[in-house]
């Protein structure tokens, strides 16, 4: 199982907001284990969904320099339940973005319908030997997989690009590029 | 121009956001630390939930000058230095340090911050009536 808890970016406006898609599948082996006879997508992941969201989002407008990590959830209310055939759409917005941290605010929506609301508080971590959980690659493949480049723009409204730093460390052999083994 | 009482609802509100703690929990000699359980994360949720609330800027190390507490020239032995403590009194004058001065271990300092104090930070930054 890989650890992506959205499926792609529909919207992603740099250092303003990101809104993103998960669909809830039968096939998801997760949606068994949680109750049993009652297959649910858990509340856990649905914040876990919202966190990258808001991560990417956060990590993004740092040019990927500083090592987001959720840090603290101040805030998170569920009003209903996740369940298979449920497409949840999550928008997150920055509410801060500081040397030391940032907070966006969340919602989940199925449909028309508000599905949960929450608040995450990121810290940005520095230890330098958490580089190696910070690969460049990897967040560069994460955003091409979740099409941010596709639907992107820049805080000038241009549209979204990988940072020139990313591009840089990865150097000409970009193998989080289409086409590849993820 | 808010008056004492609404800056203390105000940070109420900021602290039980926050700290998810009860607004009675929410008295003046409660400590931020100690009585509401705020760790270190915490100082950066509530600092912007007051920016926001009152409309200030609250520079990194203004509410809790962690700096004064990691510089060696005022930290021997786990303990703040005279002259450390009155770094401290200069930068923190809405806060009563007389009884952390007593016995000034670094590790309690983090305990002493009371809602009051902070009520007193928010009213040596803004316009407050009576």
């Amino acid at each position: 199982m890989r650890w992506y808890w959205i499926d792609r970016f529909i919207e992603f406006e740099s250092g303003r907001y990101a809104k993103a898609v998960k669909n809830v599948s039968l096939a998801e082996e997760h949606v068994h284990d949680h109750f049993t006879n009652y297959p649910t997508h858990p509340n856990s992941l649905v914040l876990e969904g919202l966190a990258q969201t808001g991560g990417l989002l956060v990590c993004e407008h740092g040019h990927f320099v500083e090592k987001v990590i959720l840090a603290k959830v101040p805030k998170a209310k569920f009003y209903s339940e996740a369940v298979p055939g449920d497409t949840l759409t999550y928008t997150t917005t920055v509410e801060y973005i500081k040397q030391e941290g940032a907070m966006v605010s969340g919602t989940s929506y199925k449909g028309d319908e508000l599905h949960a609301e929450v608040e995450i508080v990121f810290a940005h971590l520095n230890d330098p030997r958490m580089d190696a959980l910070f690969d460049p690659e990897t967040f560069l493949r994460m955003m091409r997989l979740l099409r941010a480049f596709d639907v992107g723009h820049a805080a000038d409204g241009s549209p979204l690009k990988p940072p020139q730093r990313l591009l840089d460390l990865v150097g000409g052999e970009d193998s989080s590029a289409e086409g590849t083994e993820l | 121009m808010p008056t004492k009482d609404e800056v203390f609802e105000k940070i109420q509100t900021a602290l039980v956001d926050a700290l998810g703690v009860d607004d009675e929990d929410v008295t003046p000699d409660a400590t931020l630390v100690g009585d509401l359980g705020a760790e270190s994360i915490d100082f950066l949720d509530i600092v912007f939930r007051l920016e926001k609330s009152f409309e200030i800027k609250i520079p990194r190390g203004e509410l809790f000058p962690e700096d004064v507490l990691t510089n060696a020239d005022y930290i021997q032995d786990g303990r703040v230095t005279d002259v450390g403590v009155e770094e401290l009194r200069k930068r923190m004058p809405f806060a009563n340090l007389d009884d952390f001065a007593k016995n000034p271990v670094v590790q309690d300092f983090g305990s002493l911050l009371t809602v009051a104090d902070m009520c007193r930070f928010v009213e040596g930054k803004v316009e407050v009536t009576d």
